[in-house]
């Protein structure tokens, strides 16, 4: 079952997703990655349907990358976030929507500020300092409102997100297991290994 | 499970004397789950129009953007401030335009219109998802808690409120509706618009 799950701290998002790609009762793979670096200071992490999502994630990536080589600077998260969010929108009232969920997180390097948006696959969208998508979003997002704290350091923020996935190990039928973690801050991305 | 009641959320708007009100929660959620205690869901038009859109989450950011394109296209070719009474009649136009494939939204708006004496005067509508206008002299209601917003409005609203009184009345009102209802709640947000200034405050409510 996909779950992903994204935490705000001082000065950085951290975003997770785990990384088992699967077909009905199936695991094909338990190494995707599916937490995308859209820009030096965003992450994206998606999950739905399989073809949609890897296919959306690329048509997304490559046009904030358009976007930077032709205005010389990146869209800030939130004109990112926003323009995803039309996307998907627009997709919703076509032939064949994209079916797929996602947890944008970046680092606003005008403001200093950093930003994660929960963002579905009706193009619902939504500032929040946590958030979770899947079946781990029914524990999550209660654990989260016990133990988050918006000014935690990133030490702090990762036992957070680790107390999530063990509540997830812990309660949910079928757990995901591993999970890709990865954070932005000002100093860009980095993945970390739990 | 109807498509409106899919991320919840209600709106509600009051006439007083010389002044109007327009109050909303600020859940937004998944079903049951909630996502966001924080979704604006009334969005200021021009000084003195404010309007609500209380359904699915999605058409509510597209509808949003798209009445501030259309609103600013309106003041640029006019070169005046769009009035209450035409922005009604443009977001009954905007949603009729969809009517075979709508948008899942029933916008609520507040204002203060110009009478041509000069004066002003209290104006409320709401129409449904495929904009069909309804005035009233004394309150509108949309959204999930809308049949208990009626109740609890019907006991409480009198003609005739001051601002503050207005704004009493308002906050009582939307607060003991959204108690009733698990789709709607998570905190408050009350404008009250009088000629010329505009009262924001957020109620601290039940967060359950």
């Amino acid at each position: 079952m996909e779950t992903s799950f994204a935490i705000t701290g001082k000065g950085y998002v951290i975003v997770a997703a785990d990384t088992t790609a699967s077909r009905s009762i199936i695991k094909m793979k338990t190494d995707e990655d599916k937490v995308k670096t859209l820009s030096p200071h965003l992450l994206m992490a998606y999950s739905g349907e399989p073809g949609d999502t890897v296919h959306f994630a690329e048509y997304v990536e490559r046009n904030i990358r358009l976007y930077q080589i032709r205005n010389l600077y990146p869209l800030r998260p939130s004109a990112a976030a926003a323009w995803i969010r039309r996307a998907l929108a627009t997709s919703l009232r076509s032939r064949s929507p994209y079916s797929v969920n996602l947890l944008v997180g970046g680092y606003d390097t005008a403001s200093h500020d950093p930003h994660l948006y929960w963002i579905d696959f009706l193009g619902t969208m939504t500032e929040v300092p946590f958030a979770a998508h899947g079946y781990g979003a029914y524990f999550a997002l209660s654990l989260l409102d016990r133990y988050h704290d918006p000014e935690a350091s990133l030490e702090d923020g990762l036992i957070a997100l680790k107390r999530c996935i063990r509540q997830v190990e812990e309660r949910l039928v079928v757990t995901p297991g591993k999970y890709k973690v990865k954070v932005v801050s000002k100093d860009g991305i980095q993945e970390i290994d739990l | 499970m109807s498509i409106m009641d899919q991320n919840g959320g209600s709106v509600i708007a009051m006439v007083g004397k010389d002044c109007v009100a327009i109050a909303s929660d600020l859940r937004l959620g998944n079903e049951a789950l909630a996502v966001s205690s924080n979704f604006q869901k009334i969005f200021p038009i021009t000084d003195r129009i404010y309007l609500g859109l209380p359904g699915l989450a999605t058409d509510v950011t597209t509808l949003k953007e798209r009445f501030r394109f259309r609103v600013n296209m309106y003041t640029i070719k006019e070169e005046r401030e769009i009035e209450p009474e035409t922005f009604a009649h443009l977001v009954s136009s905007t949603l009729y335009e969809h009517r075979f494939g709508p948008y899942y939204v029933e916008p609520v708006m507040a204002g203060i219109s110009k009478t041509p004496s000069g004066g002003f005067k209290p104006f409320i509508a709401a129409t449904d998802l495929i904009g069909c206008l309804n005035y009233a002299k004394d309150f509108v209601v949309a959204g999930t808690a809308s049949s208990k917003l009626y109740g609890v409005a019907e006991g409480l609203w009198e003609p005739d409120l001051e601002p503050e009184d207005l704004f009493e009345t308002i906050s009582q009102t939307i607060m003991n509706a959204l108690d009733r209802d698990a789709y709607s709640g998570w905190g408050c947000i009350v404008h009250v618009l009088t000629k010329d200034k505009v009262i924001t405050r957020t109620l601290k409510a039940r967060m359950d």
